[in-house]
C-alpha cells in the first residue's frame, strides 16, 4: 500500500491519496494517468491489469486500486 | 385531478393547432393584386351547382371563353375550371371533382394539354411546381384532389415534403414571412372574386406581328398518359351521362400541329364525341388578331372572348339545345348580378389602360 | 429516413401510439418492427449488412457464454481438487478457445466496415465532389458506423466475461438496429442499454412530455442553425476565401457541426426518452471546454469512449506495451513510462479519423489533434506551475480566455474535414498568418455567402438561445428540469414558439421562390 501511495503521489503530487474517493469520477485521473500507473504497477507489483478491469470503480481511490491489485495477484 | 390535466391538455393543444392554422393561413400567397391565376381554382366552390355547362383546362379556356357572354346572349349557366398551364390529370380530377357538386349537360375540354404526357414535360421543375400548386392548392380535400397531386408532383417535391406540404401547405410557404404584406392580412379569412365564373378579364390590345414559325417535331404522336386521362374523361363523362365536347381554342400560339389536328379528329370520330378546332373557324368567328388579343395571339383579350363566347354559345344552344334559363326569375337575378360585376369590371380595367396609356 | 422530415415525424407518432397502446409485453417487439421498417425506408439494399453483423454477433456470443459457463460449472465441480495454477491454466485454456472465433467476427466485421468507408462512395459526398458534411453524413451502408461499433462492443464484453450473452436473438437484433442510433449514434454499451430497451414501459406522461421536448429542440439546432448556416459553408470553400474568411469559415463550421450533430443526438436520445429508452448522453457542452483532451470528454462521447475502453487500454496495457515501458524507463526514466501512451494515442485517432472516413484529410485530423494532446498532457506541470505563480490565471477572465482559445484551435483543427485536398487546407492555415483582410467582416463579403440579412438574424438569436440553453445547463442539471419550474403558462407559450420558430424559420421543403409564381404566358 505505501508503494502504491508513493507511486500515486508521483503522478499527482497535489492529491492526498489516502482521503480521495473519486479519482476517476471528479477527472483527477485522466485515460493517460490510468496507464501510465498500470505501466508502474506492472513494473512494481509484477501484476499485469488487463483493459477489462480498466473501470471507474476500480480506480476511484487507492484502496480500489490496492484491492484490484490483490485480487489479479491472487488470481 | 386527472380530469382537469386531460382538458388542459387538449385545450393547449387545439390552441396551438388553431394558431397554427391561423398563421399557415397567413403565409398562403393570396393571388389577390399579383399572378390572380393561382386565386382561380378555389371560387368555383361559392359558384358550383346550376351549370349547364363546365369548362376545364388551361388559359385556352379561361382567357378565350366568356360565361356571362354565352348567358347575355343565350341564357346559357357555365362555369370555367381553368388554371395556369393546367396539365390533363389534374382536368381529369378537377372533373372527378366537379360531379360531387353537380352534373353539367356539356363538359368542355380543351385538347391543347394533350401535347403534354409527364409532370417532368413541361420545363424547369420549380416553374412547374409552382403551377400545381396553383391548380392543387385551391381544390377543397377529397380523393380527387389526393390523386391529382399524387400525379403531378414533380420529382423534386417527391424527394422533399411530398403530399405533407399539400396537406400541410405550411410547410410549403413557411419561408413567406419575411415577405408578408398588407394583403396577406387583409384576405385572411376572405378572398375577392379575381374572375367572372372563371373567366379571367384582360382587356389591353396587343396585336399578332410576325407569323409564329412552325417548328417540326421529332414525334408528334401524343403521349400515352395523356390519352390515358383523355379516356378516363370520356369514361367518366359517360358515367355521368354528361357530353363531353372536345375544342381547340384559336389562338395561335403554341403552336397546334396539324399531326396533332389528326389524332384528335380521329379519337373523336372512335369515340363519338363531338371535336370544334376554332383555328378553322377564325373568320366565322370574326376574331381580328389586330384587335382582339393581347398578348399577340397567344390569348384572345376580353373583345376576342366575346366573340368566340358568341360563336360557341351558338353552337351549344343551337346544336347541343343548351337550355335558356333567362326566364327563370331566381337564375336570372344571380346571374344579372354577375353581369354587372363583369361589367363594372371591364369598365375599371379599361379606365386603368387609359390611365396608363396616358 | 433523415430525422428531419415530416415522413420521419408520421413514423415517430404512428409508434407512439402503438407503442402504448400495445401490451407492455410487447413494447420491445414494436420497437424491432420499427427498426426495421425504417432501416428498410431508409434502404432497403443494405439489409444484408445489418442482418450480417447481427447474425454473427450473435452466434459468437451465444458460444463464448456457453464455454464460459461450462467453465464455471467446471470449476465449481472439480474446485476442491485442483490447485490454483490448474484453475488458471483451465481458464486461460477457455479463453484461448473462445479468442479463435471471437478475433474472427471482429475482422471479418471491421474488414466489411473498412470495405466500406474505403471503397463505397456515401452519395451525400458524390453529388457535391467534395464532403461538404463529411463528418454527418458517415455511414454507408446506412447506419453502418454506428451500428457496427455498438455490436463489436457487445463481443469484446461478452468475450471479456462484462456482459452477459442475450439468449434470444430478436432481442439483441434490436440492440443492433435501434432506430434513433442508426442516424447520427450515440454507440451505446449492451450493459447500459439492455435495461430499459427490454423492460415494459407505462405511459409516464412527464417522461414523454421531456422526451417531445428535446426532439423539438433538436430540430430546432438542425434546421433552423445548422442547415441554414451550411449554405454560407458551401460558399466559404471556395478558393478565394482566405485569411479572416477561412476564420469565418472554421466558426460557421463550428456552428453547423455543433447544431447538426448534438441536434441529432438531442432528437435520437429524444425520442428514446418518448419511448422510454434512456441512451448514453453524447455531449456535455463541449465547447466550454478549456483545453482539447477535455473537449474530446465532452464531444460525442460514446465514440471516444468506445475506442478507450476497446482501443486506447488494450493497446497500452498489453504485454509487450508493459515490457517496452519497462525497457524505456530504464533509459529515458519517468518520461519513458509515458511511451505506451503515446503509441496508444497514436492508434486510437488514427483509428478514430478511419471510423470517420477513410480518406487521408481524415488521417490527418486525428494526427492533429493527437499531437495537440499529447503535448498539452506533457506540459501540463508547466501549466500547473504557472497557475500557482500566478493566482489571477485561476480568475474567470482567464477561464473565459482558456475558452476562446480551445474554440479557436478545435475550430483550426476540425477545418482539415473541410477540404479533401490536404494542401488546401494548410494553404489557408498559412493565409490567417500573413492575410489581415478584417474588411471582409463588413464590406459586404458576408452578404455574398448566400446569406440574406433575415438569415444572418435568425442564426444570431439561434445562436444566443443555443448558447443560454447551454450555459444555464452548467450544473449538469438539465434545462427540462429547470424549464418546468417556468410557470405553466409561459411554459405552453415558450414551447408553442419553439415550434412556431422551427416551422417558420427551419431550412427545408422546396424553397419560396416568388418567381417561380411569375405567370408565363400559359
Amino acid at each position: 500500500m505505501e508503494q502504491l501511495l508513493e507511486i500515486l503521489e508521483g503522478l499527482h503530487p497535489e492529491v492526498d491519496f489516502e482521503l480521495a474517493d473519486d479519482l476517476i469520477d471528479g477527472k483527477i485521473f485522466d485515460s493517460f494517468d490510468i496507464v501510465t500507473l498500470v505501466a508502474e504497477i506492472n513494473a512494481e507489483f509484477d501484476v499485469a491489469i488487463p483493459a477489462e478491469e480498466l473501470i471507474p470503480e476500480n480506480f476511484n481511490s487507492a484502496e480500489a486500486i490496492w484491492e484490484l491489485i490483490q485480487r489479479l495477484d491472487e488470481e | 385531478m386527472k380530469k382537469k390535466l386531460i382538458l388542459i391538455i387538449v385545450i393547449t393543444v387545439l390552441a396551438a393547432a388553431g394558431l397554427l392554422f391561423l398563421v399557415q393561413g397567413l403565409l398562403m400567397p393570396k393571388f389577390m393584386s399579383e399572378i390572380p391565376e393561382g386565386a382561380m381554382i378555389q371560387e368555383y366552390y361559392e359558384n358550383a351547382g346550376g351549370n349547364d355547362v363546365i369548362f376545364i383546362s388551361d388559359c385556352e379556356v379561361y382567357e378565350n371563353f366568356s360565361p356571362v357572354t354565352l348567358w347575355e346572349e343565350y341564357g346559357i349557366t357555365s362555369y370555367i375550371r381553368g388554371s395556369a398551364q393546367q396539365l390533363i390529370w389534374q382536368s381529369y380530377y378537377l372533373m372527378e371533382e366537379t360531379f360531387k357538386y353537380e352534373t353539367p349537360d356539356i363538359m368542355v375540354f380543351n385538347v391543347l394539354e394533350m401535347k403534354y404526357n409527364t409532370p417532368s414535360d413541361t420545363g424547369a421543375s420549380s416553374q412547374r411546381e409552382a403551377y400545381n400548386r396553383m391548380t392543387l392548392d385551391g381544390m377543397r380535400w377529397s380523393s380527387s384532389k389526393w390523386n391529382s397531386i399524387y400525379a403531378s408532383m414533380t420529382k423534386e417535391e417527391r424527394s422533399k415534403d411530398g403530399v405533407w406540404s399539400y396537406i400541410f401547405p405550411i410547410l410549403r410557404y413557411h419561408d413567406r414571412w419575411s415577405e408578408l404584406s398588407g394583403e396577406d392580412f387583409r384576405y385572411l379569412f376572405t378572398r375577392d372574386q379575381v374572375t367572372d365564373n372563371g373567366y379571367l378579364m384582360q382587356v389591353k390590345v396587343n396585336p399578332v406581328g410576325d407569323e409564329y414559325p412552325v417548328i417540326p417535331l421529332v414525334d408528334y404522336s401524343f403521349g400515352d398518359n395523356a390519352y390515358y386521362y383523355l379516356d378516363k374523361m370520356v369514361e367518366l363523362c359517360e358515367e355521368h351521362g354528361t357530353q363531353l365536347v372536345l375544342v381547340k381554342a384559336p389562338t395561335l400560339s403554341p403552336i397546334w400541329y396539324d399531326q396533332w389536328e389528326e389524332q384528335m379528329e380521329q379519337y373523336a370520330q372512335e369515340h363519338g364525341l363531338l371535336y370544334f378546332n376554332f383555328l378553322e373557324k377564325q373568320d366565322e368567328i370574326g376574331i381580328d388578331w389586330n384587335t382582339d388579343t393581347y398578348d399577340q395571339g397567344l390569348h384572345l383579350n376580353v373583345y376576342g372572348a366575346e366573340k368566340l363566347s358568341r360563336y360557341f354559345g351558338k353552337i351549344l344552344s343551337e346544336e347541343l339545345g343548351v337550355k335558356d334559363h333567362r326566364g327563370e326569375e331566381e337564375t336570372a337575378r344571380k346571374w344579372e348580378q354577375k353581369c354587372e360585376t363583369y361589367m363594372n369590371r371591364k369598365e375599371r380595367l379599361e379606365k386603368e389602360l387609359t390611365n396608363i396609356v396616358e | 429516413m433523415s430525422f428531419t422530415s415530416i415522413d420521419f415525424l408520421a413514423f415517430f407518432g404512428i409508434l407512439i401510439i402503438l407503442y402504448y397502446a400495445l401490451p407492455k409485453k410487447i413494447q420491445w417487439i414494436v420497437l424491432l418492427v420499427a427498426s426495421y421498417t425504417f432501416y428498410t425506408l431508409a434502404g432497403l439494399k443494405y439489409i444484408g449488412f445489418i442482418l450480417f453483423t447481427t447474425i454473427t454477433t450473435y452466434l459468437v456470443t451465444r458460444h463464448m457464454d456457453e464455454n464460459l459457463q461450462r467453465q464455471d460449472l467446471y470449476l465449481k465441480k472439480h474446485k476442491a481438487e485442483m490447485s490454483k495454477e490448474e484453475k488458471k491454466a483451465y481458464k486461460k485454456e477457455v479463453k484461448s478457445r473462445n479468442r479463435l472465433w471471437f478475433v474472427i467476427t471482429i475482422v471479418v466485421n471491421f474488414g466489411i466496415l473498412f470495405f466500406c468507408k474505403a471503397c463505397l462512395v456515401d452519395p451525400l459526398h458524390s453529388m457535391s465532389g467534395s464532403p461538404v458534411f463529411s463528418f454527418l453524413s458517415v455511414g454507408l451502408p446506412f447506419g453502418i458506423s454506428f451500428y457496427m461499433f455498438q455490436s463489436m462492443g457487445y463481443v469484446i464484453d461478452v468475450y471479456r466475461g462484462k456482459a452477459q450473452a442475450e439468449r434470444n436473438f430478436f432481442r439483441l437484433a434490436l440492440f443492433v438496429s435501434f432506430f434513433p442510433q442508426l442516424v447520427q449514434g450515440p454507440i451505446s454499451k449492451w450493459e447500459q442499454l439492455k435495461d430499459s430497451l427490454f423492460s415494459p414501459h407505462a405511459f409516464d406522461r412527464r417522461q414523454v412530455a421531456f422526451g417531445l421536448q428535446r426532439v423539438l429542440w433538436g430540430f430546432f439546432k438542425k434546421l433552423v442553425i445548422a442547415d441554414r448556416i451550411a449554405v454560407a459553408i458551401g460558399t466559404l470553400k471556395g478558393t478565394e476565401y482566405t485569411g479572416v474568411s477561412f476564420f469565418v469559415l472554421t466558426v460557421f463550421y463550428a456552428v453547423q457541426i455543433y447544431g447538426d450533430f448534438t441536434g441529432g443526438i438531442d432528437i435520437a436520445i429524444g425520442v428514446g426518452e418518448t419511448l422510454g429508452v434512456k441512451m448514453p448522453e453524447n455531449f456535455i457542452r463541449p465547447f466550454f471546454s478549456k483545453n482539447i483532451a477535455e473537449y474530446w470528454r465532452r464531444w460525442h462521447i460514446s465514440l471516444n469512449e468506445w475506442m478507450k475502453s476497446y482501443i486506447f487500454y488494450p493497446i497500452t496495457v498489453s504485454g509487450p506495451m508493459l515490457k517496452l515501458a519497462l525497457k524505456t524507463r530504464a533509459k529515458l526514466g519517468r518520461f519513458g513510462m509515458r511511451i505506451p501512451v503515446y503509441i496508444g494515442s497514436l492508434l486510437t485517432w488514427l483509428g478514430t479519423g478511419v471510423w470517420h472516413g477513410f480518406n487521408f484529410h481524415f488521417i490527418l485530423w486525428g494526427l492533429i489533434n493527437c499531437v495537440v494532446i499529447v503535448i498539452s498532457e506533457e506540459l501540463n506541470p508547466a501549466y500547473e506551475r504557472f497557475h500557482d505563480r500566478f493566482s489571477w490565471s485561476n480568475k474567470r477572465g482567464y477561464n473565459v480566455f482558456q475558452i476562446i482559445r480551445m474554440f479557436v484551435l478545435m475550430n483550426l483543427i476540425r477545418a482539415t474535414d473541410l477540404f479533401n485536398d490536404v494542401g488546401d487546407y494548410f494553404r489557408r492555415i498559412g493565409s490567417l498568418a500573413w492575410q489581415f483582410n478584417f474588411h471582409v467582416l463588413w464590406d459586404g463579403t458576408l452578404m455574398n455567402l448566400g446569406l440574406t440579412a433575415a438569415d444572418y438574424i435568425i442564426l444570431i438569436c439561434g445562436i444566443i438561445i443555443m448558447f443560454l440553453v447551454s450555459f444555464f445547463s452548467r450544473d449538469n442539471v438539465s434545462f427540462r428540469v429547470k424549464f418546468q419550474k417556468v410557470p405553466r403558462v409561459l411554459r405552453y407559450v415558450l414551447l408553442f414558439l419553439l415550434l412556431l420558430s422551427v416551422i417558420l424559420f427551419g431550412s427545408y421543403g422546396i424553397g419560396y421562390d416568388a418567381s417561380s409564381f411569375i405567370y408565363n404566358q400559359f
